[in-house]
């Protein structure tokens, strides 16, 4: 008995569609944003997220309407992220119904608006995240870097100290993406899962890379990742959640079934 | 006034989102049943039933129920209907919280709300994160009207970093454990006050508060 690892799907948002594409490239549509949440809620799913992908000012109040019809019949968690870079920005997410709001780039450019949200919300409703790329080499020790853009841009900041710092700056939890993986479908990052999850004292989101169930028992037992995330296992029907939890349980990991 | 509905004030002390909350309690509400976020004393004094939620820390927390004049209309309710407190909301009935240095809470009930610490480690030595986030499951460690239909030890949402621990163990309704054995539900007459996030709890959190709608604050 004890606290549950979380299965989390996620939805890719964009233009009012779920969609997912490999690395941000070749986007597959995958339905309604509502109906899509209703049906993980009851598949069993631990929490929601809802990712704005667009994130572009005239969608924003698309996202918002979404999130409002998401949490009227959605009894679950709901991180809502993407373009979140003032404390506007969050109070309207929450206002509409997220329980939690994912920030990503602003906290790179603007540290301070981590501690600022934090102190103003709560830290159990400020995820930071995190896209992580290997930049070593073979045979050197490892070394992450933080990226924004969707990867694209480097910043020179180290993934596992850029963690660390956000902790200290409030964040309640981490939702960690490997950039190198995701959308590969072949498996998450392990070592930087679990260095970050180490590192730090609140929960770590595993995120990127998932192609099949034991990639999800993978991230708990050797990533130490609190929770696991998913999007194309789950969209377009390959795995339901259910099945996830029950392989997830099978491998000796606590779950809410 | 014979057709007049039964109203459940959700205590709006303008610490943000009570949305949540009120769309669970509407999701279980029959056509009589009327949810009403208020700030105003004199609606909570009016209404068949008072929830108060918990939301950010405990300073602001209770600093807002002083300031905002709701401190006597919630101990009012708490003495004569019934009564649900919700998170941050058990923590503010407690006499005393560590959170932010030190806050005196509203104490109704004796006992106070502890730290985990960034430390925590279970039994066997382990690093338990903090705060403790997600499904847990609660032990009922009393009958009362508002565990009906739900199962005992059935998974709810937790998000916390501090605890309660109750001063009289016969107020202790439910219990969790991380590490440790602690108190996640007190019941004494008409108040019932959880630790967890019914509103977040799926299908055993819309029970309860569907159990709450139509309690009638007898233990």
């Amino acid at each position: 008995m004890g606290l549950a690892k979380r299965i989390i799907p996620c939805l890719d948002v964009d233009n009012g569609r779920v969609v997912k594409g490999v690395q941000f490239v070749d986007i597959r549509d995958a339905g309604d944003p509502v109906e899509v949440a209703k049906r993980y809620n009851e598949q069993g799913a631990d929490e929601i997220t809802f990712l704005d992908i667009t994130a572009s000012s005239d969608d924003r109040e698309t996202t918002v309407h979404m999130v409002e019809a998401i949490a009227a019949e959605v009894f679950i968690p709901l991180t809502v992220g993407g373009g979140i870079r003032t404390c506007d920005d969050i109070r309207r997410m929450l206002n509409a119904g997220a329980d939690k709001v994912g920030i990503n780039t602003a906290a790179v450019f603007n540290p301070d608006f981590v501690r600022e949200a934090a102190e103003r919300f709560g830290s159990q409703c400020i995820v930071v995240a995190i896209d992580a790329k290997k930049v070593s080499a073979e045979g050197e020790p490892d070394k992450w870097e933080i990226f924004t853009h969707g990867g694209r841009k480097p910043t020179g900041l180290d993934a596992v100290e850029w963690a660390k710092k956000m902790v200290d700056y409030g964040a309640g939890e981490i939702l960690l993406t490997s950039m190198d993986r995701d959308g590969t479908k072949n498996g998450f990052d392990l070592g930087v899962t679990r260095a970050i999850s180490e590192a730090v004292h609140v929960p770590v989101i595993a995120s990127g890379g998932v192609g099949n169930l034991q990639h999800l028992v993978d991230g708990v037992t050797e990533g130490k990742a609190d929770a696991v995330l998913a999007a194309s296992i789950f969209h377009f029907g390959e795995y339901s959640i259910q099945e996830a939890k029950e392989t997830m349980q099978a491998a000796g990991i606590e779950m809410r079934l | 006034m014979s057709n007049a509905k039964s109203t459940v004030a959700v205590i709006d002390y303008g610490m943000g989102n009570l949305h949540s909350v009120a769309k669970a309690l509407e999701h279980v509400a029959d056509d009589n049943t009327q949810i009403i976020v208020t700030s105003d004393p004199a609606v909570i004094d009016n209404a068949d039933r008072v929830l108060l939620p918990g939301v950010g820390a405990i300073r602001d927390c209770v600093g807002e129920m002083h300031k905002q004049g709701l401190v006597p209309s919630i101990r009012k309710a708490m003495a004569e209907k019934p009564f649900l407190a919700i998170c941050v909301g058990i923590q503010s009935l407690m006499a005393h919280s560590e959170e932010n240095g030190g806050v005196d809470c509203l104490n109704h009930f004796d006992g106070n709300a502890l730290f985990f610490g960034e430390n925590h480690k279970d039994v066997d030595g382990t690093k338990l994160k903090v705060p403790h986030m997600g499904w847990n499951q609660v032990t009922q460690t009393i009958k009362h009207p508002l565990w009906q239909d739900i199962e005992d030890g059935a998974r709810f949402y937790f998000v916390h970093s501090f605890y309660v621990v109750a001063g009289h163990q016969e107020e202790v309704a439910g219990t969790c454990n991380y590490g440790h054995d602690f108190c996640v539900a007190l019941a004494r007459d008409n108040v019932f006050a959880v630790q967890f996030h019914p509103e977040k709890s799926h299908k055993d959190g819309l029970q309860l508060y569907k159990n709450f709608i139509h309690w009638d604050g007898k233990p």
